[in-house]
């Protein structure tokens, strides 16, 4: 790829530009009410082990979403700059609704309430506390965030997959073919990935460090995703948990995973 | 010694030439799936692994099945196998490097395969296969030169070989072994999370490779005037026959289990294997066809009359061959995919180019093999040029 010296400027004054947003949002992220300061230390990737660890996590209140409604998947899509190939061979997915028997394959139950049958549920990375992905990728290209993020580098990763075979929630794509034609409105904000690598929802970790909720959070106009530190005894999700019965993907596997499911 | 490799009849050489041929057209498909993306083969969001990692799979089985001769020939001093071990260990090593190439073309990132040995990391199987199949690689590149260049200097073997080959018996089994750890610990796919699925590899392996070395051994009789010997063929007969005997029980135990303790998730997996599930049933005429040779294989195995008749146990070689190439080199991995996380069935079938490229990794092997058992004929002094 050539570049020349217009798009150089161009690229290298949007650069700036991020730097200097990044930096005031930054300071913006010392007032916010749900990420605490030890929260966004924690993003970094070398391991300072505080003694306030935080676990961030996600309540889904399949109560409240709204079938039909797909707020949270379009903007996700937008913000990831996630493509759309109009097929499902090569279909890349972070986060994404299915039926509730799909969803939650081993957790069949029949005549169940009316609200729950032919309804569709999101369904994204559960950032698992134990991830199988990690144990197995043999670069190190995932990785668990001392925050408790499940992050990617998808510069490091050298598509062979593996992660792919051990997540057992489906919850990984792979890049088929170059994914850049088919993203429709790119965000210039955020990267986009390359032909051959694996990719997943990062819980909007970029967004964390500067402060700010999971974009599916923000847009969800019936707030029935809540997101937050499973540490934090004062925290909503601690709260929404104590409160309501939950429920979560393959528990049984012991990959401990930190999407809940209000029922 | 490796001077050999260049001397050859016509026959030889246009032999290569037709598999250069074969591996320059899946060359040509390797470097269209680099500026494509792996979206060039058949393979998608939820069967993530297809063909080529069947393959790898099969392909370190028969590596690893080398040890099956090395073993009686060194460690027993079974005399019998004193010509047919070289041809054995020359297989392994076309089969490691056919594993290896598998496993390449298979990898998204071809470019960045150092960041492997950059950031190693003791958690990954992967890392462990890697380091597997290059020792096994080295060890017996190292054997075949040493005992072969002894030979052809007409001297006896250095003393410090035998330590080594002596390594090469596990490390054989350690191949495969790892090579079935890196697919059974993973507890979403609960078609691989089983117990036996490292001895079910290595009885797979032990069946299929001899199979290969009885075919390879027949067909260097016929071409040129070395021959193995009776007693080698018909010994790695029963070698062949023990090792089906146990693949096949392996995988009606597999059976067992999972059809009498009936989780749904576990069931659904050989379902879609023997039956189809949900409408969708790609796999099905495959591993029928498996089935078949597998029974007729192990009746003609069984029955010594038809075990040593070398024309009749050339036709069962090819069947047991065939049988586990469909049971572990596709059926294998593909059904751990499906149905998916989310219970729904998502099928898949190799492309075009994808299968091409496949070819020529077998036309790669084949190549590889033909130069080593020219080398080894030629030092044994059988080949007339």
């Amino acid at each position: 790829m050539s570049i020349d010296r217009r798009k150089f400027l161009k690229i290298a004054g949007f650069s700036a530009v991020g730097v200097a947003a990044s930096k005031l949002v930054d300071v913006y992220a010392k007032g916010s009410k749900f990420i605490s300061k030890t929260a966004s230390s924690a993003f970094n990737r070398t391991k300072t082990k505080s003694a306030t660890q935080v676990e961030l996590a996600m309540v889904v209140d399949l109560r409240k979403c709204k079938e039909g409604c797909t707020k949270c998947i379009e903007a996700c899509n937008h913000t990831h700059n996630v493509p759309d190939f109009g097929e499902s061979k090569d279909e890349v997915k972070w986060i994404w609704k299915e039926p509730y028997e799909n969803a939650f394959l081993d957790q069949e139950n029949f005549y169940m309430k009316n609200e729950f049958e032919n309804k569709n549920f999101p369904v994204l990375c559960n950032h698992c506390k134990n991830p199988p992905c990690v144990e197995v990728c043999p670069t190190q290209a995932t990785f668990v965030r001392p925050n408790g993020i499940v992050a990617m580098d998808w510069h490091r990763c050298i598509g062979c997959r593996y992660c792919m075979a051990a997540c057992p929630y489906g919850s990984r794509s792979f890049n088929w073919r170059d994914p850049r034609p088919f993203i429709k409105d790119p965000n210039p904000d955020y990267p986009t990935r390359d032909i051959g690598v694996v990719e997943k929802c990062t819980f909007c970790d970029d967004r964390i460090a500067q402060g700010l909720e999971p974009v599916c959070v923000d847009v969800c106009p019936e707030k029935a995703l809540v997101f937050g530190d499973l540490n934090d005894p004062k925290s909503e999700v601690r709260k929404l948990l104590k409160d309501n019965f939950s429920i979560r993907r393959k528990p049984g596997l012991g990959t401990n995973p930190k999407v809940y499911y209000l029922v | 010694m490796l001077e050999h490799a260049l001397k050859g009849n016509k026959k030889y050489w246009s032999w290569l030439l037709f598999l250069s041929f074969i591996i320059l057209v899946g060359f040509y498909f390797y470097l269209k799936q680099l500026s494509y993306g792996l979206g060039i083969t058949g393979m998608n969001r939820n069967v993530s692994w297809g063909l080529y990692i069947g393959q790898f799979t099969f392909m370190v089985g028969v590596a690893a099945s080398a040890v099956m001769v090395v073993l009686p020939y060194y460690l027993h001093n079974f005399k019998e196998f004193a010509k047919v071990t070289i041809l054995g260990e020359f297989l392994a090593i076309s089969a490691v490097i056919m594993s290896i190439s598998f496993v390449t073309v298979d990898i998204g990132k071809p470019f960045r395969i150092m960041n492997m040995f950059l950031y190693p990391t003791f958690h990954s199987l992967m890392f462990w296969d890697v380091i597997c199949l290059f020792g096994y690689l080295i060890l017996n590149i190292v054997i075949t030169r040493v005992t072969l260049g002894a030979e052809h200097k007409s001297v006896k073997p250095p003393k410090w070989i035998r330590p080594i080959i002596i390594l090469s018996i596990p490390w054989a089994i350690s191949i495969h072994t790892v090579t079935a750890f890196l697919i059974s610990g993973l507890s979403g796919r609960s078609f691989w999370l089983t117990a036996i699925m490292a001895p079910r590899f290595l009885a797979g392996a032990f069946a299929s490779g001899p199979a290969l070395l009885v075919i390879l051994c027949i067909i260097v009789k016929k071409l040129t005037n070395y021959n193995v010997g009776n007693k080698a063929i018909e010994k790695l007969g029963v070698i062949i026959t023990y090792a089906m005997c146990v693949n096949v029980f392996f995988v009606l135990m597999e059976i067992f289990t999972t059809l009498y303790s009936g989780v749904p998730g576990d069931v659904s997996h050989l379902q879609y294997l023997y039956f189809g599930l949900q409408g969708k049933a790609v796999l099905t005429p495959w591993i029928w066809g498996s089935v078949v040779f597998s029974v007729a294989s192990l009746a003609l195995l069984i029955v010594p009359k038809t075990r040593n008749n070398h024309k009749v146990l050339f036709i069962t070689c090819i069947m047991v061959f065939l049988a586990i190439w469909v049971e572990k080199g596709i059926a294998l991995i593909v059904t751990g995919f499906i149905p998916n996380p989310f219970g729904q069935v998502f099928q898949y079938s190799p492309t075009l180019p994808e299968t091409l490229i496949v070819l020529s990794i077998w036309a790669l092997g084949f190549f590889l093999i033909t130069i080593f058992y020219n080398i080894a004929l030629s030092v044994r002094g059988e080949v007339k040029v």
